[in-house]
């Protein structure tokens, strides 16, 4: 399937989604104009890419802020992770965050504690 | 504006950055909350901040506030179409600075009706302490849904999160049917 990549912005972040490579990664700043419209592609490369997962799969997250929107919409993606685990495939999250960033491991700890998925918190020197 | 007395304008002026300086004020702005408005106001502080050297905790702290704030306001400011001066997504947004705190405040237009509910919420943020807060962003990120403006009704929440103090509010009436509300929040550089 097609991989996906969008260069960040400052109010944006890069993504990149390559079954190919076995990469995906979202990573910088999230406060889009409009949330749904640019998340609303990389869910659904995630619903595609559920249909044939690879062996493993390692989601990486290293944003270093998002707004309360975009927090909203990072759940959706972890879900799809959940249900990705549920069916018995192998996930792994990867939670990035700079090692002085507190509000950014808490919200970490956060998702892990309401997603059932597989959840390694990772720090950083920024 | 037709400046009539020149002079009695200017002074008015002075009279103005005296206020602010007196309060500290760094950034007014009063008008549409636009997302081009949102980054550049938030890359301004920004900057500043950074070159200030301000601890990276408080940055971002204020950074989070004042997206939120703005955001607010371009999310649910109302439209009063018999206002000439009061638009959809318009209000006013302040950053002020001293000694020991940051202070972000907003202010706009909301219809009397939205007013018992708005209480409501602040109220009930305000009321409930650091857990409390932690199990009702967990409740509403899972169970609430993006409205068409696309807010998640995360804001307040999050503000009284980052700032770990009362959300402060106030409503004035503007005529019968519709008030001007007004929120500032606090981040403490200490």
């Amino acid at each position: 399937m097609e991989a996906i990549k969008i260069k960040g912005t400052e109010d944006t972040p890069n993504v990149i989604l390559d079954a190919a490579d076995n990469i995906m990664e979202i990573s910088g700043r999230s406060l889009p104009e409009d949330v749904s419209s640019f998340y609303g592609p990389i869910l659904n490369w995630l619903t595609e890419y559920s249909k044939k997962p690879n062996p493993k799969t390692i989601f990486n997250f290293k944003l270093v802020y998002f707004n309360t929107a975009s927090s909203k919409l990072i759940l959706d993606i972890l879900m799809k992770l959940e249900d990705l685990t549920k069916k018995g495939n192998e996930v792994l999250v990867k939670w990035y965050y700079p090692e002085d960033d507190e509000d950014m491991q808490e919200a970490g700890n956060e998702y892990a504690d309401i997603v059932e998925v597989p959840f390694e918190q990772i720090s950083y020197t920024s | 504006m037709i400046i009539k007395d020149a002079k009695g304008f200017l002074e008015f002026v002075y009279e103005f950055y005296k206020t602010m300086k007196a309060h500290e004020i760094t950034l007014v702005y009063e008008g549409e909350i636009t997302h081009q408005i949102t980054k550049a106001f938030t890359s301004l502080t920004e900057s500043n901040m950074a070159k200030e050297e301000e601890a990276g905790s408080v940055q971002r702290k204020v950074f989070h506030v004042m997206v939120e704030c703005l955001q607010n306001i371009s999310k649910h400011a109302d439209d009063f179409a018999s206002n000439d001066y009061m638009y959809s997504g318009r209000g006013i947004f302040m950053v002020s600075k001293g000694e020991t705190e940051y202070t972000v405040t907003t202010g706009n237009a909301v219809d009397n009706t939205k007013i018992e509910e708005m209480k409501n919420l602040l109220e009930n943020i305000n009321s409930l302490d650091k857990d409390e807060l932690n199990e009702l962003y967990k409740k509403q990120i899972k169970e609430g849904r993006l409205s068409d403006k696309g807010g998640a009704g995360l804001g307040f929440i999050d503000i009284k999160r980052k700032t770990g103090k009362r959300l402060e509010y106030h409503f004035l009436p503007i005529n019968e049917t519709i008030s001007f509300f007004l929120l500032t929040s606090t981040i403490s550089r200490v």
